[in-house]
């Protein structure tokens, strides 16, 4: 207690020592008939620290570089209109806040991938309560520490993915926080590349044109309680280690090759109360190894998961699986993985000693879908009667789909989650 | 009327007709007799086209029937055995065979009246007796005045009142002038309708001949005796 | 022939066994809309049913009906009716009564249940199946004489084409695993009619996307516009051909 009075006076002091050699700072205002009526202008004539105050209006300044720690405030969400020719906002340095704007038709050249924000090199910039319309990329960060992008509306309308950049898109960066965002129409929803000890939580990624989300050799991270709708190929993590993944939900990401989630390359991750619903495939899961995966929701995918035969040590537990084509599948014989008392819809067991998991072990693998990852034209006799009939004998006599793929203690009723 | 020209019929192995050739003339009786398994049946349903002869031609009224069915319209035909669908009744076979002719002359009711067929209209067809099956089959042989008519054992199973009935009505028709057509077994039956016999075996015709003529030649009082003597003294 | 079709009609519909069947689909298709949560997995389930039932039902009670028209085709032939019509009348009643039945049964909770694009494609589908097995009813009842025979037969075809072609179908793809042999395979499955069918409305379904590259190809062949013409013209095919056949061998058939 003692201890953290002390640091408090500490803190205050600091305060008043940086106010002191700074002088107060001002506020300037931005807009028809106010001091100034150019952002540029007002920049150029701020210090660190001031706050800049811009009226409703349409601005087309071309590039705005931000290059001092200075607070940019919106009021009404005045335009800030790239004409598709400029990048719009470059922050160049640190301690830079940009709210309540309206910021749109970012530059279109694929060479300096232009944003509607760009942060460059710099800290605790927050980003916050924009809108962001028609821009190449939305907000995209490089060498970003301890940054924060908070509730912002991004939305991009273009059909070709070469032609779309990213919603928010990071690179080389650490402690990051995206929180609350809604973001339709990029390329990609989220991008994160070689960032690391960030968080993504609550935001909405829906009908982008690649993935919600793309996390590529970004250690360390965790995605909480995001919603992932109908984008063209779902989720994809890649190359990653220790991340954690909770209560997301990944819904509707139908096509031939999207996925709820792809797991590439992935090991020792955490992946709880997350809800699959209506996927080609939930979960598939590619090279990846020691993930722990419980209190999920797979519910009325394709595949509920695709575990490829070189994914090891993996833990399924406490899940539900209920109305998905497949439980599981996987592509070859030998399986390192271990499935534990998880609720399928399609169990036929009994119980007898009533402790709610069912007396017979239960092989989530059916024939069929050994067949179709073995052969994957015999899709095509999906829903044919001898299928139904395979099957069927195959639940009776197990000969074909391999012994250790077994969940030993299924649970008669699903968990709810 | 109905010229028979090298009709032949197999069944597998079975020569049900063997190069058969008849003349069958209008205002002729024409009794068609032999015994059973001789080709009969088979030779009417080739007339009627039913059966579909491997060799031959049979010309109706100077017409090939081979791919003609009009002809049908003048030919009245009773079954052996007549079968008809087991779920309709008597009148609706009727209305259903009027639908099909559309025939817009006068029909003839008389058997329809004499064999008071009125009363039994909603009797189904499987619940009938071989009589009364009988003897719908010949209403619906007379029913459109037809010039031939051709009768597979018409006696057979009928009471011996409808069978007078039926007798006195092929004479009728045989007054007006119709080529008549009659198998049976009892030859007595046929005595004092017919004018001419045709007397097959294994598909061949064996005779073909005036009543008058064959009496005179065997010197027999009826058909019958005339035919057994024929058969005995084997020149045939 | 309409004279007769009358007849015919009038004949189906006082046999009680269409309006079972109808009122079995009925029975079979509300509750499975009503008992699934969802109206797609219903709409599998139906499929299921029109897929096996309609044609094994279409089958069976068209080639016993033929035998039992026996008496029927003989009082006709008879008189002045054209054989081909006779037996165009009760292909043409009994197609009849079996879509009127299916569309009523099946047809009316698929457009309730559904939306109309595939309840329009299912009610298509399963017209076409039954008339296409009431063919083949013709043609395996007018091979044999034998009543047990073509009935045996009928069945025959319906495990075939219900069963046997899929396992065949399954082991070629065993067999040419290693080939490129998706289209041949396509093409293959053409050929069966309840495949076909059932291809067709799977990939007006969400489940498509999980045919995969063989669904893509098959998509190309039979799922575009002039795919779909395709498709309905090789289904149509397979209700001409048995039935132009039997009619050839009716008309030179001995009765």
């Amino acid at each position: 207690m003692k201890c953290s009075i002390i640091k408090y006076c500490f803190l205050l002091f600091i305060t008043c020592l940086f106010t002191n050699e700074y002088g107060y700072a001002t506020t300037i205002y931005v807009g028809k008939n106010k001091a100034y009526a150019q952002i540029k202008k007002a920049l150029a004539a701020s210090k660190n620290g001031d706050t800049i105050m811009v009226t409703s209006g349409l601005y087309k300044e071309g590039n705005i570089i931000i290059d001092k720690s200075v607070v940019l405030l919106g009021e009404n969400y005045p335009i800030l209109d790239g004409e598709l020719k400029h990048e719009i906002l470059s922050i160049k340095s640190s301690n830079v806040s940009i709210n309540g704007f309206r910021i749109q038709n970012s530059g279109r050249t694929t060479m300096s991938d232009p944003g509607g924000i760009k942060i460059y090199d710099a800290k605790n910039v927050t980003i916050e309560k924009n809108i962001l319309i028609n821009n190449y990329f939305g907000i995209y960060l490089q060498y970003a520490v301890n940054c924060v992008i908070k509730n912002n509306v991004i939305s991009a309308s273009q059909k070709e993915e070469n032609r779309s950049g990213n919603g928010v898109h990071c690179w080389k960066s650490d402690s990051l926080q995206v929180i609350g965002n809604k973001i339709e129409g990029h390329r990609d929803g989220i991008y994160f590349e070689f960032v690391t000890h960030s968080v993504i939580w609550r935001n909405i990624a829906k009908y982008n044109l690649r993935y919600g989300l793309h996390f590529m050799f970004s250690h360390n991270n965790a995605y909480i309680t995001n919603y992932f709708k109908n984008n063209g190929a779902g989720v994809a993590v890649m190359f990653t280690k220790k991340v954690t993944m909770m209560n997301n939900t990944f819904e509707e990401n139908w096509g031939d090759a999207a996925y709820g989630v792809l797991f590439k390359e992935l090991s020792d991750c955490y992946l709880s109360g997350n809800r699959f619903i209506r996927n080609t495939t939930g979960i598939f899961l590619d090279g990846s190894n020691r993930i722990k995966a419980e209190r999920n929701l797979f519910l009325n995918n394709g595949w509920g998961m695709r575990l490829q035969a070189n994914c090891m040590d993996n833990l399924i537990a406490h899940n539900d699986f209920i109305g998905n084509t497949f439980d599981v599948t996987t592509n070859g014989s030998l399986t390192l993985n271990e499935f534990y008392q998880n609720y399928w819809d399609k169990y036929e067991g009994y119980d007898l000693d009533k402790d709610k998991v069912g007396d017979v072990p239960y092989h989530p693998l059916s024939l069929y879908a050994v067949i179709v990852e073995k052969n994957p034209p015999a899709m095509l006799l999906y829903r044919s009667f001898m299928i139904s009939l395979l099957d069927k004998s195959e639940k009776i006599l197990p000969s074909l789909t391999p012994e250790n793929f077994i969940d030993n203690k299924p649970r008669m009723s699903p968990y709810n989650l | 009327m109905i010229e028979v020209k090298n009709i032949s019929k197999n069944f597998g192995k079975l020569k049900a007709l063997d190069n058969l050739n008849l003349q069958l003339n209008k205002g002729e009786c024409i009794a068609l007799i032999g015994p059973n398994g001789c080709g009969k049946t088979t030779l009417i349903k080739a007339i009627l086209g039913m059966v579909l002869p491997s060799g031959g031609d049979i010309i109706f009224d100077g017409k090939n029937i081979k791919d003609n069915t009009e002809y049908r319209a003048n030919i009245g035909y009773m079954p052996q055995i007549g079968r008809y669908p087991e779920n309709m009744s008597i009148g609706q076979v009727l209305d259903m065979i009027k639908g099909i002719r559309n025939h817009s002359q006068q029909l003839d009711t008389d058997l329809y009246e004499q064999f008071a067929l009125a009363k039994m209209l909603d009797k189904k067809m499987r619940t009938l007796s071989g009589g009364t099956t009988q003897k719908v089959s010949a209403t619906l042989a007379f029913l459109f005045k037809p010039q031939v008519l051709i009768l597979d054992e018409p006696t057979a199973g009928l009471d011996p009142i409808a069978s007078e009935i039926l007798k006195a009505k092929i004479i009728e028709a045989k007054n007006n002038g119709c080529l008549i057509l009659i198998t049976s077994h009892l030859l007595s039956e046929l005595e004092d309708i017919v004018s001419q016999i045709i007397f097959m075996q294994e598909g061949q015709l064996i005779l073909h001949k005036n009543v008058e003529d064959l009496k005179t030649t065997t010197g027999q009082q009826t058909i019958a005796r005339s035919i057994v003597h024929l058969l005995k003294t084997a020149t045939v | 022939m309409i004279r007769i079709l009358k007849y015919v009609a009038l004949d189906i519909l006082k046999n009680k066994i269409i309006i079972a069947y109808a009122i079995m689909l009925a029975l079979f298709s509300w509750s499975s809309f009503g008992l699934e949560d969802n109206a797609s997995k219903g709409l599998l389930t139906v499929l299921n049913i029109v897929l096996l039932t309609v044609p094994l039902m279409s089958i069976l009670f068209a080639t016993i009906y033929i035998y039992n028209s026996g008496e029927f085709i003989e009082l006709l032939v008879s008189h002045p009716v054209k054989r081909s019509k006779i037996w165009k009348a009760l292909f043409t009643g009994l197609s009849v009564s079996m879509i009127a039945a299916y569309v009523i049964g099946a047809g009316i909770p698929l457009l309730i249940f559904t939306n109309w694009d595939i309840a329009l494609m299912m009610i298509a589908v399963g017209s076409l199946l039954s008339v296409i097995f009431v063919a083949l009813a013709f043609l395996s009842s007018i091979i044999t004489r034998d009543k047990a025979k073509g009935i045996g037969t009928s069945i025959m075809l319906w495990l075939y084409f219900a069963l046997l072609f899929d396992g065949l179908v399954l082991f070629l793809f065993f067999q040419f695993a290693d080939y490129p042999i998706e289209k041949v395979i396509v093409f293959l499955s053409a050929l069966s009619p309840i495949d076909l069918s059932r291809i067709l409305i799977l990939l007006r379904l969400d489940v498509s996307a999980m045919l995969g590259y063989t669904g893509a190809v098959f998509k190309n062949s039979f799922g575009s516009d002039w795919g779909l013409v395709v498709s309905f013209l090789l289904l149509s095919l397979w209700i001409l051909l048995p039935f132009y056949i039997s009619l050839r061998k009716f008309r030179k058939k001995d009765l």
